[in-house]
């Protein structure tokens, strides 16, 4: 016999009380634990999505700067009379310390050729980097092999250019392997060839004008990473695209910061449905205290033995909490990300979080109901029969 | 050497005008081993005097004893904690808890000792022995009778092994026969030596005691009425029944204190 066991058969006497607290308890941890398991997956889905759409760091020629946009972001500067990165060089961005978070790396080559009279800017480029760097490129026919070209929507009209079409760029003659469906971007006034070609055609062999960097900065700041690639490259100019990274730190740090409101709300009403419950249960006991009181038991004894009440709840309903949170949250996840669910990864620290947050509401929440059966005058409380 | 002396004890609730006397200036002192009943109307004092004793109702002037301790110059826990050291408390209307099992309303005092279970469980069960509820170890309040219930009040308050035992209003909710075998084994207690002080308003009940404190309005009006001058009042007036009767006697005043 002991203090645990009054606890434990208080509980199982007032089942419906003991569930009503389990129940309160369970819904408010269960709520926390699905929005901050779904935000968790919600953002990495968006980091996923957004890391998806194309380069987050661009690397340049250190020069003077003319103000230039590529992409309709303002870029600080490029300028193609001046010296080139060479290509050898950019292998280093691989040995820096976040390499794992490049997720792709496309040099560029730029220069402005004639084509039917026409001025048009031709873009040599990695096409396997630009799976990456830009997911948006649909093309109509075929990727370019060596002296083939594919051209922006834009550009084939303008140059009244359509596949297996025939042009000549400083004498180089080159075949349109493809069309680019209309992006909306600048991409869609260029044309378009591999890197080596370009090389060729500009006379620029190992070099590149500019370099573009898709970086999953999920797990470390931009800044850091545009450090360590300037660290590596001092020759050249390291920039993030701080519109693309700020907006989606900002997005999902508003999403957060409203999960956490809502989810502090809910922690709220359960520690009250707590308190009010106890208090409930501490006045129908007045009896009981005071015999325990009149028996020899101390204040601390009976503040004891409602924590004791108060702990085994809340750590069941902790643990049930975090299980129906996290179903929760993979059934909305189901529903909200259509075309790539994504997934609600277990997290350790999560779960023991939810336990011990769900403990230590219990816990805060009776302090006052037990103080107050403490005090309970063993007098006065068996006089009251 | 007496074992608890209450000394000038004074209770009383609220203040000036409207200030009510439950006890007003009661001196007693009681050996130990005896078996003292207190007797009185209601609303005389008698039980605020047993809670008194009990360290539960501290006195508005005045102190008490018990084993050279005083009571009231003590803390509050340390009130609680001589509750559990030196006394057995039974309570009236017995005051079971509903939801533990006979042994676990007996083991009680038990929960906050320190000793091994099965050490528990043998005074749990040395306990029921001598009360005779072997065999109703794991049945709830709500399961037993009243006479067993009592018997479940009295087990829990000597489990302990506590030299004073104060019982109030033991046979309170008990028929005739049943308030005959709890007397019996309070009897029995003192028999081996523990201190019982009892507050009773049954006739039957007091007989059982050596010596009766009658209060009345707070005060003490008569005390120390000896088993010795009962059985010389018996055999002066030739009565032949056993000594329960007697307290009628007592009660209507008939019989010398002194």
């Amino acid at each position: 016999m002991t203090l645990k066991t009054i606890s434990i058969k208080n509980l199982l006497r007032r089942k419906g009380k003991a569930g009503f607290i389990l129940a309160g308890l369970v819904i408010g941890v269960s709520t926390v634990v699905g929005i901050m398991a779904f935000v968790d997956a919600m953002a990495n889905d968006i980091n996923h999505k957004l890391e998806k759409y194309g380069a987050n760091i661009l690397i340049v020629p250190r020069t003077e700067n003319l103000a230039l946009s590529y992409g309709g972001l303002a870029l600080g500067g490029v300028s193609f009379e001046m010296k080139e990165i060479q290509e050898i060089e950019l292998a280093r961005v691989k040995t820096i310390k976040n390499a794992r978070n490049v997720a792709a790396l496309g040099p560029l080559v730029l220069g402005v050729v004639s084509v039917d009279s026409h001025k048009v800017l031709m873009a040599g480029v990695d096409f396997k980097a630009a799976e990456i760097l830009k997911p948006w490129w649909h093309v109509q026919g075929a990727v370019p092999e060596e002296n083939e070209v594919i051209l922006g929507a834009e550009a084939a009209r303008i140059l009244n250019l359509s596949i297996d079409d025939k042009i000549t760029i400083k004498d180089k003659k080159l075949v349109v392997s493809g069309v680019l469906q209309p992006t909306g971007s600048q991409d869609d006034q260029l044309i378009f060839t591999r890197l080596v070609t370009a090389q060729t055609i500009f006379n620029k062999s190992g070099k590149i004008s500019m370099a573009e960097v898709a970086a999953l900065c999920k797990d470390c700041p931009i800044d850091s990473m545009v450090k360590q690639i300037s660290d590596v490259l001092p020759g050249a100019k390291v920039m993030a695209i701080q519109q693309i990274v700020k907006s989606r730190m900002e997005t999902l740090a508003q999403f957060k910061k409203f999960s956490y409101g809502i989810s502090g709300v809910i922690l709220l009403i359960g520690s009250l449905v707590v308190l009010v419950t106890m208090m409930g249960s501490v006045r129908e006991r007045t009896d009981e205290i005071g015999i325990f009181r009149a028996i020899g038991f101390r204040k601390g004894h009976i503040m004891k033995i409602i924590f004791m009440e108060a702990s085994i709840v809340s750590g069941l309903a902790g643990i049930i909490g975090y299980f129906t949170g996290f179903g929760a949250a993979r059934a909305a996840l189901f529903i909200f990300t259509e075309n790539h669910p994504g997934d609600v990864p277990f997290r350790f620290e999560l779960a023991v979080g939810a336990v011990v947050a769900a403990l230590m509401l219990g816990l805060i929440s009776s302090a006052y109901p037990a103080f107050m059966a403490s005090r309970l005058d063993p007098n006065e409380a068996l006089r009251s029969l | 050497m007496s074992y608890i002396i209450g000394n000038n004890l004074v209770k009383k609730y609220g203040e000036g005008e409207i200030a009510v006397s439950a006890i007003d200036g009661i001196n007693f002192e009681i050996e130990e081993g005896e078996f003292v009943g207190i007797m009185g109307e209601s609303g005389s004092g008698k039980s605020t005097l047993l809670g008194m004793m009990g360290a539960m109702n501290a006195p508005t002037s005045g102190s008490l004893m018990v084993d050279d301790i005083d009571i009231y110059s003590l803390s509050q826990e340390q009130r609680a904690d001589f509750r559990r050291e030196f006394l057995g408390f039974v309570f009236q209307s017995f005051h079971l808890v509903s939801y533990l099992t006979v042994v676990e309303n007996i083991m009680l005092p038990l929960a906050i000792i320190k000793a091994g279970k099965k050490k528990k469980r043998a005074m749990a069960e040395a306990a029921m022995h001598q009360v005779g509820l072997s065999g109703k170890a794991h049945r709830l309040p709500s399961q037993i009778s009243g006479g067993e219930k009592e018997r479940v009040a009295v087990a829990r308050a000597i489990v302990n092994e506590p030299p004073v035992l104060l019982a109030d209003e033991p046979t309170g909710n008990l028929d005739t026969k049943t308030s005959h075998d709890v007397m019996e084994l309070l009897h029995g207690l003192n028999d081996e030596g523990m201190t019982i002080v009892m507050v009773t308003h049954s006739p039957d009940c007091a007989g059982y005691a050596r010596r009766i404190m009658r209060v009345a309005d707070g005060k003490l009006v008569d005390d120390n009425v000896k088993l010795r001058s009962l059985k010389r009042w018996q055999k002066k007036e030739k009565i032949k029944e056993p000594f329960p009767r007697q307290s009628q006697a007592i009660v209507a005043g008939s019989l010398p204190t002194g």
